[in-house]
C-alpha cells in the first residue's frame, strides 16, 4: 500500500512545527507497518499526551488519545483483554519517563508484549520548552533559566534495568535504521522499547543554541555511532545506537493464558 | 438444584455479582478494606476465561479497565478512598470517552488514608465532584448481601446502557460484614449487553453520534472501525475538536444522558413511610443500623419510616421531595459531616425539618446513636 | 544490479512545511526551497533515487517514484552517505 493509506490525511498538514523530528517518526513507523504488512483493523496506536501524542491521531489504525503518562497502562489493559492486536505506544520523553515513568518500568517489567517507542526530544514541547527527565544537565529550558542542575536518565539503562525484553536506540538522521528497529521492536515478543532522538528545533534546538533541524539531525549523525564500533573505544562520548537488549522470557499474555488453563482443571 | 446458598463477606458478594453481569477483565491494587475482591477476581476470573491484572498503582487500574472496555469486555476496578483518589483523573476520561466501566469503593474513614480498617461515608461528594470539570455521574450504593448483589449488576447495566462509568460505594461495614447470600439462577436477573453498531464495513461509522433515543452504539477495538477515542473535547468520529458549538453539544450531551434520566437511573426502598411522622433517610451500613431503629420504634407504635437510598448519584430529589412532602421530621443518617443531608435539605420544601445523625469516628453508627439523636430533637433528653 | 531511474518525484507543496531538511540532506543536491519557502526539484536529471529526501520528511510531503529493472530495492543502505 502507498504511505498515503495507513494516514488520516484529512487532517494533513499535521500541527507539528516546521522541522520537527516526530514527522519522521511517524514516517519510519508507516515504512515499518507497511513492510511487515499488517492489517490496519489490527492494530491499537496508544498515545499519552504532548507533541508526540498527536502521531496516533494522524494513524488510519485503532487510535487511543489518553492521558499524560498513562498510555502504557490503558494499552496494558487492550493488550490483555485482547492479545491478538498490535500494540503501540508513541510517548513523549516526558511523557514516558517523568509522569509515566512508574508505568514504564512496570511494563518492561511484566515483559507484555507491546511496543514503546520513547520520542526522545528532550523538552516539553507543547506546554512551550520547559526540560524534560531527557534534557539533561547543563541544558537550557524555559523552567531553567540559569541552567539545567537536573540529571538525565538513560533510556536505554532504565528500560535494561527494568527488564524489558527488547531495547534499541536510534536518531531520525538514521531513517533506514528507525524503519528496521521499528519492524524489529513490533515483531519481537515481549515488551519492546525504542528510543529514538528526534529534534525539537523550536524549543530544544534554539534555547540551546544547536542550529535548525538539519543542524540537530547533523549531531546526531556526529555523536552517535553502532554499537561496538571502535569510534566509542576512542571517543566515551559518543552515543550507541543499535539493539542493546534482544531476548525471549515468558510474555504476560501467554502466561495468563496457562492462568486460565490451571483455574479451568481446578 | 442450583447451589447458590453462600455464607460470604459483602466484598465477596460484589465478586459473584459482577461474574454474574459478565464481567471479563479486572484491573486493581491491594487496598483495605477493598482487598478481598481483588483476591477473589484473582481466583474466579480466570476460571470463567477473564483476565485478572494487579496493577502498579490505582491510577494504571483505572487506565486498563478502560482499555480493556473498549476492545469489548465489561471491566471493574476495586479500591478505598486513597485510591479513588487517584482514580479521579482516569474516571473523567471514562466520562469524556464514554468508556462503560464499574469502579467499586468500598469506603473508609478519610481524608488521606485516614482510618485504613474502619467504616466511614465521606467520599459521597468525592464520588459526585471528585474529577475536574462538569460532568454527571451515576453512584449507586447497597446495605445488604441482597442488595451488593443487585446493585452491583445494576452498576455494569447502567454503564453499558449509558456509556458511561458507575461507582459503586460500599463500606467497610458492608464490605466486610458476612451473611448469607442466595446467588440467583443464570437468567433471573435481566443483564444488559453492550450495544454495538450495525454499520458496515466501508460505510461511515459516527463513534459520538447519539441515536435518537440517546445511546451511542460502539465498535470493539479490532473489529472493523478505526475510531480515535481521546479526553479532548471531540466531533462524532472522535477527534479532537475546540468549535464552540461541538463543545456544547458534548458537554450537554455528557450531563443530561445522565441528569434527564434520573428516574430510570434512581433506586430506593421504603419501609414504613405511608403514615411516617418521622422520616429516615440513610444508605449503606447507616441503613442497616436504621432499619433496625426504626422497627424497633414501629413495634412500640411511633409512626417512623426509613427511606433507604440505593442511587445517590443523580441525587433523586423528586423521589426525596414527594417522600418527605407531609412529614414534618426528616433526619438523614450518614456517617460523614451530613453530604446527603445537604442535597437532601436542596430538595424539601422545608430544609429547617431536615436533621442530621451521625458518627465520624471510625465506628458503625448505631441504633441508640439514631434514637439519642431522634430524642435531641424532639427535645426529650438522650 | 540495474539503476533505478527517476519516474516521477512528487512534492505536496499544501504538506510542505518548509523545513530545508530534504535540501541539506540531498547527495546530489537535486532539492531547492523556492521563493514560498516550499521544497521543489531543481535539478531533477541529478536524483539518484535514494529516497532520502523522502525517508526524512518530517511533513510526509515527499514521494519518488523510481523505475527498476528487475528489481525494487532501494539501493541505499548507508543513510545517504555518512552513517556513523
Amino acid at each position: 500500500m502507498a504511505l498515503k493509506d495507513y494516514i488520516r490525511q484529512r487532517f494533513f498538514p499535521h500541527i507539528w512545527c516546521p522541522g520537527c523530528g516526530h514527522g519522521i517518526i511517524l514516517n519510519g513507523l508507516l515504512r515499518a507497518v507497511d513492510t511487515m504488512g499488517l492489517d490496519k483493523k489490527n492494530i491499537v496506536m496508544v498515545s499519552g499526551i504532548g507533541c508526540s501524542a498527536r502521531i496516533s491521531g494522524y494513524v488510519d489504525f485503532h487510535s487511543l488519545h489518553t492521558l499524560h503518562g498513562r498510555a502504557l497502562a490503558f494499552a496494558t489493559g487492550v493488550k490483555l483483554s485482547k492479545p491478538e492486536l498490535n500494540v503501540i505506544v508513541p510517548m513523549g520523553d516526558g511523557d514516558a519517563l517523568a509522569i509515566g515513568g512508574n508505568h514504564f518500568i512496570h511494563a518492561a517489567r511484566r515483559n507484555i508484549e507491546m511496543t514503546a517507542i520513547v520520542m526522545n526530544n528532550r523538552v516539553y514541547g507543547m506546554t512551550g520548552g520547559q526540560f524534560s527527565p531527557l534534557s539533561g544537565y547543563g541544558t537550557m529550558a524555559t523552567t531553567v533559566p540559569y541552567g539545567n542542575i537536573d540529571h538525565d536518565f538513560d533510556v536505554v539503562d532504565l528500560a535494561t534495568s527494568a527488564g524489558a525484553t527488547f531495547v534499541a536506540r536510534t536518531s531520525t538522521y538514521h531513517v533506514h535504521e528507525l524503519a528496521e528497529l521499528i519492524t524489529k521492536a513490533i515483531n519481537h515478543k515481549g515488551f519492546s522499547v525504542l528510543e529514538v532522538l528526534t529534534q525539537c528545533p523550536t524549543y530544544f534546538g534554539r534555547r540551546n543554541r544547536i542550529g535548525d533541524a538539519s543542524e540537530m539531525m547533523e549531531v546526531y549523525k556526529k555523536n552517535t555511532v553502532r554499537i561496538g564500533s571502535k569510534k566509542k573505544q576512542e571517543n566515551p562520548d559518543l552515543l550507541e545506537r543499535g539493539i542493546f537488549v534482544q531476548k525471549e522470557l515468558p510474555e504476560y499474555c501467554r502466561e495468563y493464558d496457562n492462568i486460565i488453563s490451571k483455574a479451568r482443571q481446578k | 438444584m442450583h447451589d447458590a446458598i453462600k455464607f460470604i463477606q459483602g466484598n465477596e458478594v460484589c465478586v459473584e455479582a459482577a461474574l454474574y453481569a459478565g464481567i471479563n477483565f479486572f484491573a486493581g491494587y491491594p487496598i483495605t478494606p477493598s482487598t478481598e475482591i481483588a483476591e477473589q477476581m484473582a481466583v474466579r476470573l480466570p476460571e470463567t476465561g477473564g483476565k485478572f491484572i494487579q496493577m502498579e498503582d490505582e491510577i494504571s487500574s483505572m487506565c486498563a479497565i478502560i482499555g480493556a472496555s473498549l476492545t469489548g469486555h465489561k471491566t471493574m476496578t476495586a479500591t478505598s478512598g486513597p485510591g479513588f483518589s487517584l482514580m479521579q483523573e482516569a474516571l473523567g476520561y471514562a466520562i469524556m470517552a464514554e468508556i462503560p466501566c464499574v469502579i467499586v469503593n468500598v469506603m473508609r474513614g478519610g481524608p488521606s488514608t485516614g482510618l485504613p480498617t474502619h467504616v466511614g461515608q465521606g467520599d459521597v461528594c468525592q464520588a459526585r465532584y471528585g474529577t475536574h470539570g462538569d460532568h454527571a455521574i451515576v453512584t449507586l450504593t447497597a446495605s445488604n448481601h441482597h442488595d451488593i448483589f443487585r446493585m452491583t449488576i445494576e452498576a455494569f447495566n447502567i454503564a453499558e446502557t449509558y456509556r458511561t462509568p458507575v461507582i459503586l460505594l460500599l463500606d467497610e461495614v458492608t464490605g466486610h460484614l458476612r451473611e448469607k447470600i442466595e446467588i440467583p439462577e443464570p437468567g433471573k436477573i435481566p443483564l444488559t449487553k453492550r450495544l454495538r453498531t450495525a454499520v458496515k464495513s466501508g460505510v461511515d461509522y459516527h463513534p459520538y453520534l447519539p441515536r435518537e433515543d440517546g445511546r451511542l452504539p460502539m465498535s470493539d477495538f479490532g473489529d472493523i472501525h478505526r475510531y480515535n477515542v481521546t479526553g479532548l473535547y471531540h466531533d462524532m468520529w472522535g477527534f479532537p475538536t475546540d468549535k464552540p458549538q461541538i463543545v456544547y453539544g458534548l458537554i450537554r450531551h455528557l450531563v443530561d444522558k445522565i441528569e434527564n434520566n434520573t428516574p430510570k437511573i434512581t433506586r430506593f426502598r421504603k419501609y414504613y413511610t405511608k403514615d411516617a411522622e418521622t422520616l429516615f433517610i440513610s444508605y449503606g451500613a447507616s441503613a442497616r443500623s436504621t432499619l433496625h431503629l426504626v422497627e424497633n420504634r414501629r413495634r412500640r407504635g411511633e409512626n417512623v419510616g426509613l427511606l433507604e437510598l440505593q442511587s445517590l448519584w443523580p441525587f433523586p430529589a423528586d423521589i426525596v421531595r414527594e417522600a418527605c412532602q407531609h412529614v414534618p421530621l426528616v433526619i438523614v443518617v450518614e456517617m460523614n459531616m451530613g453530604q446527603i443531608t445537604k442535597e437532601v435539605k436542596l430538595a424539601v420544601d422545608d430544609p429547617k425539618k431536615v436533621f442530621l445523625a451521625n458518627r465520624i469516628d471510625g465506628v458503625l453508627i448505631t441504633p441508640t446513636d439514631i434514637r439519642n439523636t431522634l430524642r435531641v430533637i424532639q427535645g426529650k433528653g438522650v | 544490479m540495474a539503476k533505478p531511474a527517476l519516474k516521477e518525484h512528487r512534492i505536496e507543496r499544501q504538506w510542505c512545511k518548509g523545513c530545508g531538511i530534504c535540501v541539506h540532506f540531498c547527495p546530489k543536491k537535486v532539492l531547492e526551497m523556492d521563493e514560498e519557502d516550499k521544497a521543489f526539484a531543481a535539478r531533477l536529471e541529478d536524483c539518484i533515487c535514494c529516497r532520502m529526501c523522502e525517508l526524512r520528511c518530517p511533513d510526509l510531503a515527499v514521494e519518488v517514484i523510481c523505475e527498476t529493472s528487475g528489481n525494487n530495492e532501494t539501493p541505499d543502505k548507508d543513510q545517504g552517505g555518512g552513517n556513523a
